[in-house]
């Protein structure tokens, strides 16, 4: 059985599946739920400043988008930081803490961005024992209007500013909670690092309106007839998540920084793209909205059957193995040829892959009158689309074209490794050496 | 009060309450979440098998789209765009030998998309708002005679109202449906839908109708060409084959298209007499219906004999199965040879055959099932003279032309298949053949058109 047991900073737990700070770990009852069904730690609720809570809206705070089956693919919220009293929290926290010592507990905070405001809080944070703090720069809707939240993320010089605060106040791991509504990810991740972060995290929920009701004209969640922009999250999110996640992951200034990786996480491939991409841990909060905290069990077990399968002992060798493979566009094989190829045995002949590459391709497959589909390879550049479209996983395959071989379309033989650098056409390119 | 086991024809085998739930609707519809859910699993094929596999050609793809985006209503005009009667359609056809049974999620999971429910869910939606949803054309001052008021001539009738033209549609009967309203099982054909869909296809206007009218007897093919200005034919197939074997006279023994009539027709199903011992001759859909129906009124034995083997039977495997579900007994290969009996019917004797390349022949071999009534299904005849034949139906070329101009016929009287589908096809082609015709104009695109190019 791989190991699961995580180590994230210095931080351990035993399996590297946290609940990120929201909904799910407002409060003690939910926190406590969550360690009996396993999960490997909890990043609780936004905290705030002492004095009177922020307050909710008291309509819907939740929009969301479906695939099919009505199953839920996004979700946004414009749910605020935490809306009970910070005494509260603190004494659940340190409750919890005590009795589940071997599981992560990390407290999420977001106070105005004044040195002061930030010494308040630490020490009293630190008297809960919690194993490290959160630094929530992502959230993007309320308190971003109040100069909190994504408002400070946007900023590099105020990341770093308030890193550095943390570090001076705190001296336990101190993590920076990243916004992806942004438009180059590695500038507020070397701010973080800047300021002395332990790690970054990544992502938070992304400015969104869901949908609009069409009756009303209201976006949705609608309050009242009038709709504000959410934070998305969700499977949808994913994408994104992860191209941002390998950016910071390969970039050479934070190359090394640790990454907590956040965004759509729902199975245990899921989870272990993230950390094949550079996450070291990864939180989860949609999925268990969706389907309750035991989805955990199946993120364990799938993890740790995958890493036997793979031989890797431990949740460390699995980290990062695929940034060395993300690259820029630039370096890419166009000497790599590949074709796509129809399974007739499994073809269940829907002609989803004719209509995609008829209409918007490269009109590169033939149906028969039979309804039998075929590539032609004279036409087909190989751009996947009908693998994308088809119905039946694995009906539709690329392969490639050996070295030596001759690609029907270009008439031209399959070299070796060569990109854009050295490519004639490209205006700037050198001559190779 | 009479049981299951009261000897001989006995009505009121069964409590109300049981007849009741016995002819509910056999597909209940699907409600707005299931319609959704079922619609999800559609994947808009290219020039979707299901369309080709359908006589009228629905844009299935298209209107299930619809009815996956909120729009049942829209989804419902485009199935009666290309079939007026897609609301009995969706209820009669046997969609695992046509849509579905091409649906590719059948050859993906044997389980295919749920095309006729979705049919049903959309053409109910269309027709329970206020109002017809097609209009007529300008007037063109041209007549039209449909003589039969059965599938074929109601989508005739529907299809020349909507291009302009007046039309007088004819039925033998002394109301209008043909066997959508005498010739289909009543757990298909709930709360009197065959006559309510024909009140709301005439709501187009222009097609005055004239029931008690038959061919031949009231009025003729001459007289109706000198009148109008062509003349569909869609009559039907009036006659049934009799049944060549020694005690055949007796009592009991009957049409099994008499009984499914007088089934529909009739008011209180508890006084509806039916055998305790049915034995029902036939392999095809009415003997289906037939065997079916005695057995929900409460006989105790249903049996169906068919003379040639299972895969022969004009029944589909679908309604086969229903048949066995509801307890009644499928024997193949077994051809009926003498009904005995001292006066009535009471047992029935069976030769089992064997076809061994040069015929089907009987084995020597016989057995005998109690049998106080008697089914005849097995098929019936035209009984319409002055065209031209092709076997024992009406010749027709082209859209229905047949050897007389300015005659039109569609439907069971014509060659294909005996399907409500079919004769919905023809009396819609053979319609905008003759506005065409009359008007001196291209006769229209019925099919689909998607996917033609890619056909050609």
């Amino acid at each position: 059985m791989a190991d699961l047991t995580t180590d994230f900073v210095g931080i351990k737990s035993p399996n590297p599946f946290w609940l990120a700070s929201a909904p799910p770990t407002d409060k003690e009852y939910n926190v406590r739920r969550a360690f009996e069904a396993g999960w490997g730690g909890v990043v609780w609720k936004t905290l705030g400043a002492e004095g009177p809570p922020v307050v909710n809206v008291n309509g819907p705070r939740y929009g969301a988008i479906w695939g099919a089956d009505r199953r839920l693919l996004g979700l946004n919220n414009i749910e605020l930081i935490t809306d009970r009293p910070l005494e509260v929290n603190l004494e659940e926290m340190a409750r919890v803490k005590s009795d589940y010592p071997d599981r992560a507990l990390i407290a999420s905070i977001m106070v105005p961005c004044e040195e002061s405001a930030w010494k308040a809080i630490l020490p009293r944070v630190m008297e809960t024992g919690a194993d490290g703090i959160e630094l929530n720069f992502g959230c993007p809707h309320g308190m971003a209007e109040r100069g909190m939240g994504s408002a400070v993320g946007q900023v590099p010089e105020y990341i770093e500013m308030v890193t550095r605060w943390c570090k001076q106040y705190y001296d336990r791991p101190v993590i920076v909670k990243l916004t992806p509504n942004i438009t180059d990810i590695r500038k507020p991740a070397q701010a973080a690092k800047n300021g002395g972060a332990d790690a970054v995290s990544l992502i938070n929920t992304i400015n969104s309106i869901t949908s609009v009701n069409l009756d009303t004209m209201s976006p949705e969640p609608s309050i009242d007839g009038k709709g504000s922009h959410g934070g998305y999250c969700g499977p949808a999110v994913k994408p994104i998540a992860m191209n941002m996640v390998a950016e910071i992951a390969r970039d050479p200034e934070t190359h090394g920084l640790p990454i907590s990786g956040i965004g759509g996480i729902t199975t245990w491939r899921d989870a272990a793209e993230f950390m094949s991409l550079g996450a070291g841990n990864v939180q989860v909060c949609t999925a268990a909205m969706t389907y309750g905290f035991r989805i955990v069990e199946e993120m364990k077990a799938g993890l740790s059957a995958w890493m036997d399968e793979k031989g890797y002992a431990s949740v460390a060798e699995v980290v990062g193995r695929a940034v060395p493979n993300v690259t820029d566009w630039q370096y890419l094989n166009l000497n790599y040829v590949t074709k796509a190829r129809i399974s007739q045995d499994d073809c269940i002949k829907c002609g989803r892959c004719f209509a995609a590459c008829e209409d918007t391709s490269h009109q590169a497959i033939a149906m028969s009158p039979d309804r039998t589909f075929t590539v032609i390879d004279e036409e087909c550049v190989a751009c996947n689309l009908c693998v994308d479209v088809c119905p039946v996983e694995n009906c539709i395959t690329m392969e490639e074209l050996p070295k030596g071989a001759v690609d029907p379309r270009t008439g031209k033989t399959v070299g070796d490794y060569a990109n854009w650098t050295t490519h004639p056409n490209n205006p700037a390119a050198q001559a190779a050496e | 009060m009479s049981n299951p086991l009261t000897p001989g024809i006995a009505a009121g085998r069964l409590s109300a309450d049981e007849i009741a739930e016995n002819f509910a609707d056999l597909h209940a519809p699907l409600d707005m979440h299931e319609a959704r859910v079922a619609a999800d699993r559609c994947y808009f094929c290219y020039d979707a098998p299901c369309v080709t596999a359908c006589p009228t050609e629905i844009d299935i793809p298209l209107f299930i789209r619809q009815i996956a985006n909120g729009q049942p209503e829209s989804a419902g005009r485009t199935i009666l765009n290309q079939n007026i009667l897609g609301g009995m359609c969706a209820r009669v056809c046997p969609t695992e030998d046509l849509c579905e049974g091409a649906c590719v999620r059948e050859a993906a999971e044997g389980k295919p998309v749920q095309i006729g429910r979705l049919q049903r869910h959309a053409t109910d939606s269309v027709m329970a708002r206020q109002g017809h949803p097609f209009d007529r054309a300008p007037a063109t001052g041209k007549r039209v005679a449909v003589v039969g008021a059965g599938p074929a001539g109601l989508a005739c009738a529907h299809r020349l109202a909507m291009r302009g033209h007046d039309i007088v549609l004819y039925d033998a009967k002394d109301k209008p449906g043909g066997l959508n309203e005498f010739g289909i099982a009543a757990y298909k054909s709930t709360d009197d839908f065959a006559a309510r869909e024909v009140d709301w296809l005439c709501q187009i206007g222009g097609i005055e109708l004239k029931p008690g009218h038959a061919l031949g007897r009231d009025i003729t093919l001459d007289g109706l060409k000198a009148e109008f200005d062509a003349v569909f034919v869609g009559v039907g197939l009036g006659g049934v084959n009799d049944l060549d074997a020694p005690g055949a006279e007796r009592d009991g023994v009957q049409d099994a298209v008499g009984f499914i009539a007088a089934l529909r027709q009739a008011d209180d199903l508890t006084k509806l007499p039916v055998g305790r011992n049915v034995v029902v001759i036939g392999g095809g859909m009415t003997a289906v219906d037939a065997s079916v129906q005695s057995k929900l009124l409460g006989a105790e034995n249903v049996t169906i004999a068919y003379r040639r083997g299972k895969d022969r039977m004009g029944a589909s495997e679908f309604e086969q199965d229903l048949a066995t579900s509801k307890g009644v007994r499928i024997i193949c290969n077994a051809q009926p040879v003498a009904i005995h009996g001292n006066g009535a019917a009471a047992e029935i004797e069976l030769e089992y055959t064997a076809d061994d390349g040069s015929g089907l022949k009987g084995t020597g071999e016989t057995l005998r099932l109690p049998a106080d009534q008697v089914f005849k299904a097995i098929g019936q005849t035209l009984t319409f003279e002055g065209l031209a034949l092709d076997g024992r139906k009406i010749a027709v070329t082209g859209a229905g032309r047949t050897s007389v101009e300015g005659v039109w016929a569609g439907g069971d009287c014509t060659p294909g298949d005996d399907l409500t589908v079919v004769a919905v096809a023809e009396g819609r082609d053979a319609a905008e053949d003759i506005h065409a015709t009359l008007m001196g104009v291209a006769a229209p695109e019925t099919g689909a058109v998607i996917g033609e190019a890619a056909r050609a």
